[in-house]
Protein backbone atom coordinates (compact mmCIF):
# COMPACT_ATOMS: atom_id res chain seq x y z
CA UNK A 1 0.00 0.00 0.00
CA UNK A 2 2.81 2.37 1.05
CA UNK A 3 4.57 1.72 -2.14
CA UNK A 4 1.63 2.44 -4.43
CA UNK A 5 1.31 6.04 -2.30
CA UNK A 6 4.93 6.81 -2.81
CA UNK A 7 4.93 5.75 -6.57
CA UNK A 8 2.10 8.52 -6.91
CA UNK A 9 3.75 10.80 -5.03
CA UNK A 10 6.49 10.24 -7.32
CA UNK A 11 4.46 10.64 -10.60
CA UNK A 12 2.80 13.97 -9.12
CA UNK A 13 6.35 15.42 -8.15
CA UNK A 14 7.38 14.25 -12.14
CA UNK A 15 4.30 16.41 -12.97
CA UNK A 16 5.78 19.58 -11.16
CA UNK A 17 8.98 18.95 -12.60
CA UNK A 18 8.01 18.99 -16.18
CA UNK A 19 6.01 22.12 -15.85
CA UNK A 20 6.94 25.08 -17.78
CA UNK A 21 9.82 26.91 -16.78
CA UNK A 22 9.84 30.48 -15.36
CA UNK A 23 12.69 31.53 -16.97
CA UNK A 24 14.15 29.57 -20.10
CA UNK A 25 17.69 31.67 -19.64
CA UNK A 26 18.49 30.50 -15.77
CA UNK A 27 17.44 27.06 -16.65
CA UNK A 28 20.00 27.24 -19.36
CA UNK A 29 22.72 28.03 -17.19
CA UNK A 30 21.50 25.15 -14.45
CA UNK A 31 21.74 22.73 -17.05
CA UNK A 32 25.15 23.39 -17.93
CA UNK A 33 26.13 23.67 -13.93
CA UNK A 34 24.43 20.42 -14.21
CA UNK A 35 26.75 18.66 -17.13
CA UNK A 36 29.53 19.34 -15.41
CA UNK A 37 28.93 18.11 -12.05
CA UNK A 38 26.85 15.08 -12.73
CA UNK A 39 28.30 14.57 -16.66
CA UNK A 40 32.24 15.49 -16.72
CA UNK A 41 32.96 14.71 -13.00
CA UNK A 42 31.92 11.00 -13.56
CA UNK A 43 34.48 10.45 -16.53
CA UNK A 44 37.51 9.59 -14.23
CA UNK A 45 35.27 6.57 -12.75
CA UNK A 46 33.64 5.74 -15.72
CA UNK A 47 37.22 5.51 -17.77
CA UNK A 48 38.70 3.39 -14.95
CA UNK A 49 36.39 1.18 -14.27
CA UNK A 50 35.69 -0.08 -17.82
CA UNK A 51 39.45 0.11 -18.83
CA UNK A 52 39.80 -2.96 -15.91
CA UNK A 53 36.45 -3.98 -17.27
CA UNK A 54 37.59 -4.75 -20.58
CA UNK A 55 40.66 -6.76 -19.88
CA UNK A 56 39.30 -8.95 -17.20
CA UNK A 57 36.04 -10.02 -20.06
CA UNK A 58 38.88 -10.62 -22.19
CA UNK A 59 40.89 -12.24 -19.86
CA UNK A 60 38.16 -14.53 -19.19
CA UNK A 61 37.32 -15.31 -22.39
CA UNK A 62 40.36 -16.30 -23.33
CA UNK A 63 40.58 -18.58 -21.03
CA UNK A 64 37.22 -20.16 -20.83
CA UNK A 65 37.58 -21.20 -24.64
CA UNK A 66 39.21 -24.49 -24.07
CA UNK A 67 37.76 -25.83 -27.54
CA UNK A 68 41.03 -25.33 -29.98
CA UNK A 69 37.75 -25.53 -32.85
CA UNK A 70 36.48 -22.24 -31.87
CA UNK A 71 38.28 -19.66 -33.45
CA UNK A 72 40.46 -17.01 -31.40
CA UNK A 73 38.56 -14.01 -33.10
CA UNK A 74 35.71 -15.14 -30.68
CA UNK A 75 37.80 -13.34 -27.83
CA UNK A 76 37.40 -9.90 -29.33
CA UNK A 77 33.96 -10.28 -30.27
CA UNK A 78 32.99 -10.91 -26.97
CA UNK A 79 34.99 -8.25 -25.29
CA UNK A 80 33.21 -5.70 -27.67
CA UNK A 81 29.21 -7.00 -27.17
CA UNK A 82 29.64 -7.55 -23.34
CA UNK A 83 30.65 -4.20 -23.11
CA UNK A 84 27.98 -2.73 -25.72
CA UNK A 85 25.24 -5.48 -24.54
CA UNK A 86 25.54 -5.16 -20.57
CA UNK A 87 28.34 -3.84 -19.14
CA UNK A 88 28.50 -0.35 -20.57
CA UNK A 89 24.93 0.78 -20.49
CA UNK A 90 23.88 -1.25 -17.02
CA UNK A 91 26.88 -1.78 -14.86
CA UNK A 92 27.87 1.65 -15.12
CA UNK A 93 24.58 3.18 -14.72
CA UNK A 94 24.75 1.17 -11.58
CA UNK A 95 27.58 2.43 -10.59
CA UNK A 96 26.58 6.00 -11.37
CA UNK A 97 23.25 5.20 -9.57
CA UNK A 98 25.58 5.11 -6.43
CA UNK A 99 28.14 8.04 -7.05
CA UNK A 100 25.22 10.47 -8.60
CA UNK A 101 22.42 9.32 -7.16
CA UNK A 102 23.49 9.82 -3.41
CA UNK A 103 24.96 13.05 -4.45
CA UNK A 104 21.27 14.39 -5.88
CA UNK A 105 19.51 12.86 -3.03
CA UNK A 106 21.61 14.44 -0.36
CA UNK A 107 22.29 18.02 -2.55
CA UNK A 108 18.68 18.46 -2.44
CA UNK A 109 17.94 16.94 1.29
CA UNK A 110 19.77 19.49 2.69
CA UNK A 111 18.24 21.83 0.68
CA UNK A 112 15.17 20.83 1.90
CA UNK A 113 16.05 20.79 5.51
CA UNK A 114 17.70 24.22 5.49
CA UNK A 115 14.52 25.62 4.12
CA UNK A 116 16.38 26.66 0.88
CA UNK A 117 13.25 24.77 -1.00
CA UNK A 118 10.59 26.76 1.30
CA UNK A 119 12.52 29.75 0.54
CA UNK A 120 12.51 29.24 -3.30
CA UNK A 121 8.82 28.54 -3.10
CA UNK A 122 7.98 31.40 -1.41
CA UNK A 123 9.58 33.39 -3.67
CA UNK A 124 7.14 31.75 -6.15
CA UNK A 125 9.61 29.60 -7.92
CA UNK A 126 8.38 25.79 -9.14
CA UNK A 127 11.42 24.63 -6.46
CA UNK A 128 10.69 21.36 -8.47
CA UNK A 129 11.48 22.12 -11.65
CA UNK A 130 14.28 24.44 -11.19
CA UNK A 131 15.44 21.88 -9.06
CA UNK A 132 15.05 18.39 -10.86
CA UNK A 133 14.30 19.42 -14.83
CA UNK A 134 18.07 20.50 -14.98
CA UNK A 135 19.47 17.29 -13.90
CA UNK A 136 17.43 15.14 -15.44
CA UNK A 137 18.01 16.81 -18.54
CA UNK A 138 21.86 16.95 -18.30
CA UNK A 139 21.69 13.05 -17.67
CA UNK A 140 19.49 12.24 -20.19
CA UNK A 141 21.84 14.28 -22.81
CA UNK A 142 25.39 13.25 -21.25
CA UNK A 143 24.89 9.81 -19.81
CA UNK A 144 24.98 8.29 -23.69
CA UNK A 145 28.66 9.96 -23.98
CA UNK A 146 29.43 8.06 -21.12
CA UNK A 147 28.30 5.01 -21.91
CA UNK A 148 30.26 5.57 -25.75
CA UNK A 149 33.48 6.33 -24.08
CA UNK A 150 32.43 3.17 -22.07
CA UNK A 151 32.53 0.87 -24.62
CA UNK A 152 35.45 2.28 -26.43
CA UNK A 153 37.41 2.70 -23.40
CA UNK A 154 36.95 -1.29 -22.06
CA UNK A 155 37.44 -2.34 -25.81
CA UNK A 156 40.61 -0.89 -25.94
CA UNK A 157 41.28 -2.39 -22.19
CA UNK A 158 40.82 -5.52 -23.48
CA UNK A 159 43.46 -4.95 -26.13
CA UNK A 160 45.78 -3.92 -23.61
CA UNK A 161 45.27 -6.78 -21.88
CA UNK A 162 45.58 -8.89 -24.76
CA UNK A 163 49.16 -7.01 -25.38
CA UNK A 164 50.28 -7.61 -21.86
CA UNK A 165 49.45 -11.07 -22.22
CA UNK A 166 49.44 -12.56 -25.42
CA UNK A 167 46.38 -14.53 -24.57
CA UNK A 168 45.55 -14.22 -28.33
CA UNK A 169 47.44 -12.16 -30.72
CA UNK A 170 46.64 -8.66 -31.20
CA UNK A 171 45.46 -9.21 -35.06
CA UNK A 172 43.20 -11.87 -34.07
CA UNK A 173 41.60 -9.74 -30.88
CA UNK A 174 41.11 -6.72 -33.75
CA UNK A 175 39.37 -8.78 -36.43
CA UNK A 176 37.39 -9.84 -33.38
CA UNK A 177 36.62 -6.54 -32.60
CA UNK A 178 35.38 -5.92 -36.19
CA UNK A 179 33.72 -9.02 -36.45
CA UNK A 180 29.74 -9.56 -37.12
CA UNK A 181 29.40 -6.10 -35.56
CA UNK A 182 25.33 -5.34 -35.23
CA UNK A 183 24.79 -1.68 -34.80
CA UNK A 184 21.63 -1.87 -33.42
CA UNK A 185 22.84 -3.42 -30.09
CA UNK A 186 24.40 -0.07 -29.67
CA UNK A 187 20.87 1.97 -30.45
CA UNK A 188 19.98 -1.10 -27.88
CA UNK A 189 22.46 0.51 -25.36
CA UNK A 190 21.75 3.56 -26.07
CA UNK A 191 18.46 3.46 -25.26
CA UNK A 192 18.78 1.48 -22.31
CA UNK A 193 21.24 4.35 -21.18
CA UNK A 194 18.46 7.13 -21.28
CA UNK A 195 16.04 5.37 -19.58
CA UNK A 196 18.68 4.53 -17.00
CA UNK A 197 19.40 7.80 -16.35
CA UNK A 198 16.22 9.59 -16.22
CA UNK A 199 15.75 6.45 -13.64
CA UNK A 200 18.70 7.63 -11.86
CA UNK A 201 18.09 11.34 -11.63
CA UNK A 202 14.23 11.37 -10.93
CA UNK A 203 13.77 8.53 -8.55
CA UNK A 204 16.81 10.15 -6.20
CA UNK A 205 15.28 13.75 -7.26
CA UNK A 206 12.19 12.41 -5.63
CA UNK A 207 13.80 10.54 -2.37
CA UNK A 208 15.88 13.86 -1.97
CA UNK A 209 13.28 16.94 -2.35
CA UNK A 210 10.85 14.90 0.40
CA UNK A 211 13.48 14.99 2.88
CA UNK A 212 11.52 15.16 6.66
CA UNK A 213 14.12 16.37 9.34
CA UNK A 214 17.60 16.51 10.38
CA UNK A 215 21.23 15.31 8.73
CA UNK A 216 20.25 11.80 9.69
CA UNK A 217 17.61 11.84 7.41
CA UNK A 218 19.35 13.38 4.75
CA UNK A 219 22.17 10.23 5.30
CA UNK A 220 19.20 7.90 5.07
CA UNK A 221 17.81 9.52 1.41
CA UNK A 222 20.85 8.91 0.11
CA UNK A 223 21.01 5.25 0.78
CA UNK A 224 17.56 4.86 0.09
CA UNK A 225 17.80 6.62 -3.38
CA UNK A 226 21.12 4.49 -4.53
CA UNK A 227 19.14 1.61 -3.51
CA UNK A 228 15.75 2.21 -5.51
CA UNK A 229 17.49 3.58 -8.38
CA UNK A 230 19.46 0.40 -8.73
CA UNK A 231 16.11 -1.64 -8.55
CA UNK A 232 14.38 0.35 -11.12
CA UNK A 233 17.49 -0.12 -13.21
CA UNK A 234 17.97 -4.01 -12.84
CA UNK A 235 13.60 -4.00 -13.60
CA UNK A 236 13.99 -1.54 -16.63
CA UNK A 237 17.15 -3.51 -17.81
CA UNK A 238 14.65 -6.77 -18.48
CA UNK A 239 11.75 -5.11 -19.45
CA UNK A 240 13.89 -3.25 -22.09
CA UNK A 241 16.06 -6.30 -23.53
CA UNK A 242 13.02 -8.05 -23.82
CA UNK A 243 11.37 -5.33 -25.76
CA UNK A 244 14.17 -4.65 -27.54
CA UNK A 245 15.81 -7.93 -28.29
CA UNK A 246 13.29 -10.46 -28.78
CA UNK B 1 -3.75 43.75 3.62
CA UNK B 2 -3.25 40.69 5.35
CA UNK B 3 -5.98 38.59 7.21
CA UNK B 4 -6.27 35.13 8.90
CA UNK B 5 -9.54 33.83 9.64
CA UNK B 6 -10.18 31.36 12.23
CA UNK B 7 -7.17 29.31 11.39
CA UNK B 8 -6.15 25.96 13.23
CA UNK B 9 -2.96 24.10 12.87
CA UNK B 10 -1.66 20.70 14.55
CA UNK B 11 0.74 18.30 13.63
CA UNK B 12 -0.32 14.80 15.40
CA UNK B 13 -1.75 15.29 18.98
CA UNK B 14 -0.26 18.63 18.96
CA UNK B 15 -2.45 21.54 18.58
CA UNK B 16 0.23 24.38 17.70
CA UNK B 17 -2.50 27.42 16.57
CA UNK B 18 -5.89 27.14 17.92
CA UNK B 19 -8.26 29.42 16.17
CA UNK B 20 -6.77 32.56 15.28
CA UNK B 21 -7.83 35.41 13.64
CA UNK B 22 -6.04 38.71 12.84
CA UNK B 23 -6.07 41.24 10.95
CA UNK B 24 -2.51 43.09 9.17
CA UNK B 25 -2.56 46.27 7.49
CA UNK B 26 -1.11 47.63 4.53
CA UNK B 27 1.87 50.24 5.36
CA UNK B 28 2.18 49.04 9.22
CA UNK B 29 4.72 46.97 10.64
CA UNK B 30 2.50 43.99 12.38
CA UNK B 31 4.29 42.10 15.38
CA UNK B 32 3.67 38.84 16.04
CA UNK B 33 4.93 38.23 19.75
CA UNK B 34 5.25 35.35 22.07
CA UNK B 35 7.16 32.52 23.94
CA UNK B 36 9.37 30.55 22.28
CA UNK B 37 7.79 27.35 21.26
CA UNK B 38 4.05 29.15 20.74
CA UNK B 39 3.33 28.64 16.86
CA UNK B 40 4.72 32.02 15.75
CA UNK B 41 6.77 30.52 12.83
CA UNK B 42 4.05 27.69 12.11
CA UNK B 43 1.54 30.85 12.26
CA UNK B 44 3.93 32.87 10.05
CA UNK B 45 4.51 29.70 7.47
CA UNK B 46 0.38 29.00 7.56
CA UNK B 47 0.15 32.59 6.22
CA UNK B 48 2.60 31.83 3.34
CA UNK B 49 1.48 28.69 2.62
CA UNK B 50 4.31 26.50 4.08
CA UNK B 51 1.56 25.04 5.66
CA UNK B 52 -1.72 24.01 5.04
CA UNK B 53 -4.07 25.36 7.83
CA UNK B 54 -6.18 22.66 8.78
CA UNK B 55 -8.86 24.75 9.08
CA UNK B 56 -9.63 28.60 8.42
CA UNK B 57 -8.68 30.91 5.37
CA UNK B 58 -5.56 33.30 4.72
CA UNK B 59 -6.61 36.14 2.38
CA UNK B 60 -4.36 38.43 0.66
CA UNK B 61 -5.75 41.17 0.15
CA UNK B 62 -9.58 40.41 -1.15
CA UNK B 63 -8.37 36.95 -2.75
CA UNK B 64 -8.70 33.47 -0.19
CA UNK B 65 -4.80 32.52 -0.65
CA UNK B 66 -4.85 28.97 0.92
CA UNK B 67 -7.88 27.79 -1.52
CA UNK B 68 -6.24 28.51 -4.69
CA UNK B 69 -4.57 26.62 -7.00
CA UNK B 70 -0.33 25.99 -7.10
CA UNK B 71 0.05 28.65 -10.45
CA UNK B 72 -2.33 31.37 -9.19
CA UNK B 73 -0.14 31.28 -5.62
CA UNK B 74 3.25 31.31 -7.49
CA UNK B 75 1.94 34.38 -9.12
CA UNK B 76 1.27 36.09 -5.60
CA UNK B 77 4.34 34.72 -4.26
CA UNK B 78 5.99 36.63 -6.48
CA UNK B 79 5.04 39.47 -4.78
CA UNK B 80 6.06 38.61 -1.48
CA UNK B 81 9.64 38.70 0.37
CA UNK B 82 10.26 36.16 3.19
CA UNK B 83 13.13 35.86 5.48
CA UNK B 84 13.15 33.06 7.05
CA UNK B 85 14.67 32.13 11.00
CA UNK B 86 17.12 30.14 10.05
CA UNK B 87 18.34 32.58 7.40
CA UNK B 88 17.48 29.99 4.46
CA UNK B 89 20.62 30.50 2.15
CA UNK B 90 21.41 29.18 -1.04
CA UNK B 91 24.49 27.69 0.27
CA UNK B 92 25.96 27.18 -2.99
CA UNK B 93 26.18 31.22 -4.03
CA UNK B 94 27.81 33.66 -2.93
CA UNK B 95 25.86 36.60 -0.80
CA UNK B 96 25.39 39.04 -3.71
CA UNK B 97 24.54 36.16 -5.79
CA UNK B 98 21.61 34.89 -3.14
CA UNK B 99 20.28 38.77 -3.44
CA UNK B 100 20.27 38.72 -6.96
CA UNK B 101 18.33 35.16 -7.08
CA UNK B 102 14.72 36.70 -7.00
CA UNK B 103 15.91 39.54 -9.59
CA UNK B 104 17.09 36.33 -11.86
CA UNK B 105 14.44 34.51 -11.84
CA UNK B 106 11.46 37.45 -12.43
CA UNK B 107 13.11 40.82 -13.88
CA UNK B 108 14.30 41.72 -17.28
CA UNK B 109 17.09 43.90 -15.49
CA UNK B 110 20.84 43.87 -17.01
CA UNK B 111 23.69 41.84 -15.05
CA UNK B 112 24.74 44.94 -14.18
CA UNK B 113 21.78 46.75 -12.90
CA UNK B 114 20.99 43.56 -10.71
CA UNK B 115 24.40 43.94 -9.27
CA UNK B 116 23.43 47.39 -8.65
CA UNK B 117 20.60 46.79 -7.06
CA UNK B 118 21.73 43.62 -5.23
CA UNK B 119 24.98 45.65 -3.99
CA UNK B 120 22.23 48.53 -2.78
CA UNK B 121 20.32 45.98 -0.77
CA UNK B 122 23.51 44.89 0.75
CA UNK B 123 24.55 48.25 1.98
CA UNK B 124 20.71 48.64 3.83
CA UNK B 125 21.30 45.65 6.04
CA UNK B 126 25.09 47.23 6.45
CA UNK B 127 27.40 45.08 5.10
CA UNK B 128 27.90 45.95 1.85
CA UNK B 129 31.21 44.05 1.98
CA UNK B 130 30.08 40.73 2.12
CA UNK B 131 29.27 40.47 -1.43
CA UNK B 132 31.81 37.75 -2.52
CA UNK B 133 31.67 35.33 0.09
CA UNK B 134 29.67 32.37 0.67
CA UNK B 135 27.16 31.99 3.51
CA UNK B 136 29.19 29.65 5.39
CA UNK B 137 31.88 31.99 5.48
CA UNK B 138 29.82 34.92 7.45
CA UNK B 139 28.35 34.92 10.52
CA UNK B 140 24.90 33.99 12.22
CA UNK B 141 23.87 37.68 12.19
CA UNK B 142 25.36 38.54 8.95
CA UNK B 143 23.20 35.63 7.40
CA UNK B 144 20.19 36.71 8.76
CA UNK B 145 20.89 40.17 7.31
CA UNK B 146 21.57 38.78 3.94
CA UNK B 147 18.87 37.27 4.24
CA UNK B 148 16.58 40.00 4.75
CA UNK B 149 18.39 41.66 1.47
CA UNK B 150 17.15 38.93 -0.36
CA UNK B 151 13.82 39.40 0.86
CA UNK B 152 13.41 42.82 0.19
CA UNK B 153 15.39 42.73 -3.53
CA UNK B 154 12.01 42.84 -5.31
CA UNK B 155 10.26 45.53 -2.77
CA UNK B 156 7.61 42.89 -2.29
CA UNK B 157 3.61 44.03 -1.08
CA UNK B 158 3.88 41.48 1.46
CA UNK B 159 6.92 41.17 4.09
CA UNK B 160 7.22 38.59 6.52
CA UNK B 161 10.34 38.77 9.05
CA UNK B 162 10.96 35.69 11.33
CA UNK B 163 12.44 37.39 14.28
CA UNK B 164 14.75 39.25 11.95
CA UNK B 165 16.90 40.46 15.11
CA UNK B 166 17.46 37.26 17.52
CA UNK B 167 21.28 37.06 17.50
CA UNK B 168 21.91 40.86 16.39
CA UNK B 169 23.73 42.73 18.88
CA UNK B 170 21.58 45.87 20.28
CA UNK B 171 22.77 48.39 17.70
CA UNK B 172 22.46 46.20 14.48
CA UNK B 173 19.36 45.24 15.92
CA UNK B 174 17.97 48.74 16.09
CA UNK B 175 19.15 49.79 12.60
CA UNK B 176 17.35 46.28 10.88
CA UNK B 177 14.12 47.62 13.07
CA UNK B 178 14.51 50.62 11.11
CA UNK B 179 15.34 49.42 8.32
CA UNK B 180 12.03 47.49 8.24
CA UNK B 181 9.63 50.31 9.09
CA UNK B 182 11.32 52.27 6.67
CA UNK B 183 10.78 50.15 3.77
CA UNK B 184 6.94 49.30 5.14
CA UNK B 185 6.39 52.95 4.81
CA UNK B 186 8.32 53.78 1.92
CA UNK B 187 6.38 50.99 -0.54
CA UNK B 188 3.19 50.39 1.52
CA UNK B 189 3.74 47.18 2.14
CA UNK B 190 1.98 44.71 4.32
CA UNK B 191 4.56 43.64 7.10
CA UNK B 192 4.93 40.79 9.84
CA UNK B 193 7.46 40.43 11.97
CA UNK B 194 7.82 37.46 14.49
CA UNK B 195 9.97 38.34 17.17
CA UNK B 196 10.24 37.80 21.08
CA UNK B 197 12.47 41.12 21.24
CA UNK B 198 10.67 43.70 23.39
CA UNK B 199 12.84 46.77 22.04
CA UNK B 200 11.14 46.18 18.71
CA UNK B 201 8.13 46.09 19.85
CA UNK B 202 8.21 49.74 21.04
CA UNK B 203 10.42 50.58 18.78
CA UNK B 204 8.34 49.52 15.47
CA UNK B 205 4.87 47.56 16.87
CA UNK B 206 2.09 49.65 14.98
CA UNK B 207 0.30 46.78 15.44
CA UNK B 208 1.09 43.77 17.95
CA UNK B 209 -0.15 40.34 18.19
CA UNK B 210 0.39 38.36 21.14
CA UNK B 211 0.06 34.26 20.95
CA UNK B 212 0.33 32.50 23.64
CA UNK B 213 -0.02 28.29 23.98
CA UNK B 214 -1.37 29.05 20.02
CA UNK B 215 -4.23 31.02 20.91
CA UNK B 216 -4.65 35.01 20.25
CA UNK B 217 -3.92 36.37 23.77
CA UNK B 218 -3.86 39.70 23.10
CA UNK B 219 -4.00 42.86 20.39
CA UNK B 220 -2.87 45.97 20.15
CA UNK B 221 -0.97 48.85 19.50
CA UNK B 222 3.01 48.88 21.33
CA UNK B 223 1.50 51.97 23.20
CA UNK B 224 -1.45 50.19 24.43
CA UNK B 225 1.43 47.02 25.47
CA UNK B 226 2.15 48.32 29.29
CA UNK B 227 -0.96 49.03 30.60
CA UNK B 228 -2.46 45.84 29.35
CA UNK B 229 -4.70 43.88 32.09
CA UNK B 230 -3.82 40.89 30.26
CA UNK B 231 -1.69 38.64 32.72
CA UNK B 232 -0.22 36.48 30.45
CA UNK B 233 0.88 39.40 27.92
CA UNK B 234 2.34 41.25 30.90
CA UNK B 235 4.35 38.02 32.66
CA UNK B 236 6.02 37.89 28.85
CA UNK B 237 6.59 41.14 28.71
CA UNK B 238 7.96 41.95 32.07
CA UNK B 239 10.10 39.01 32.16
CA UNK B 240 12.90 40.48 33.34
CA UNK B 241 13.90 42.42 36.11
CA UNK B 242 14.68 46.16 34.47
CA UNK B 243 11.46 45.98 32.64
CA UNK B 244 9.89 44.79 36.66
CA UNK B 245 10.94 47.69 37.96
CA UNK B 246 10.27 50.35 35.08
CA UNK B 247 6.87 49.30 35.76
CA UNK B 248 6.68 49.59 39.49
CA UNK B 249 8.80 53.10 38.77
CA UNK B 250 5.55 54.32 36.49
CA UNK B 251 2.86 52.88 38.50
CA UNK B 252 4.12 55.10 41.58
CA UNK B 253 3.95 58.04 40.07
N1 LIG C 1 7.08 20.62 11.25
C1 LIG C 1 6.66 20.43 12.50
N2 LIG C 1 6.24 19.21 12.89
C2 LIG C 1 5.80 19.00 14.15
N3 LIG C 1 5.75 19.93 15.10
C3 LIG C 1 6.15 21.17 14.79
C4 LIG C 1 6.64 21.48 13.47
N4 LIG C 1 6.97 22.78 13.45
C5 LIG C 1 6.72 23.26 14.67
N5 LIG C 1 6.23 22.30 15.48
C6 LIG C 1 5.80 22.50 16.88
O1 LIG C 1 5.01 23.65 16.94
C7 LIG C 1 5.24 24.38 18.13
C8 LIG C 1 5.48 25.83 17.78
O2 LIG C 1 6.69 25.96 17.07
P1 LIG C 1 7.16 27.31 16.40
O3 LIG C 1 8.38 26.99 15.63
O4 LIG C 1 6.03 27.92 15.70
O5 LIG C 1 7.53 28.17 17.68
P2 LIG C 1 8.01 29.69 17.69
O6 LIG C 1 6.95 30.47 18.38
O7 LIG C 1 8.39 30.12 16.34
O8 LIG C 1 9.28 29.58 18.64
P3 LIG C 1 10.68 30.36 18.51
O9 LIG C 1 10.46 31.71 19.10
O10 LIG C 1 11.59 29.55 19.36
O11 LIG C 1 11.06 30.38 17.10
C9 LIG C 1 6.42 23.71 18.82
O12 LIG C 1 5.91 22.99 19.90
C10 LIG C 1 6.98 22.77 17.79
O13 LIG C 1 7.42 21.62 18.41
MG1 LIG D 1 10.10 30.61 15.40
Amino acid sequence: MNILIQIGKYFILLSKVFAKPEKQSVYYKQIVKEVHSLGLNSIGIVVIISAFMGAVITLQTAYNMENPMLPLYLIGLGCRDSMILEFSSTMIALILAGKVGSSIASELGTMRVTEQIDALEIMGVNSASYLILPKIIAAVFFNPILTIISIIVGVFGGWIAVLATGVVSSEYFIIGIQYAFIPFYVTYAMVKTVFFAFIITSVSSFHGYFVKGGSIEVGRASTKAVVYSSIVILLFNVILTQLLLS
Amino acid sequence: MIEAINISKSFGNLKVLDNISVKFDQGKTNLVIGQSGSGKTVFLKCLVGLFDPDEGSVMYDDIVFNKLPFKAKKKIRQKVGMMFQGGALFDSATVLENIMYPLDMFTQLSLQEKKERARFCLDRVDIKDAGHLFPAEISGGMQKRVALARAIALNPDYLFCDEPNSGLDPKTAILIDALIKEITEEFNMTTIVNTHDMNSVMEIGDKVVFIYQGRKSWEGSNKDILDSSNEDLNQFVFANNLAKQLKKMSSNT
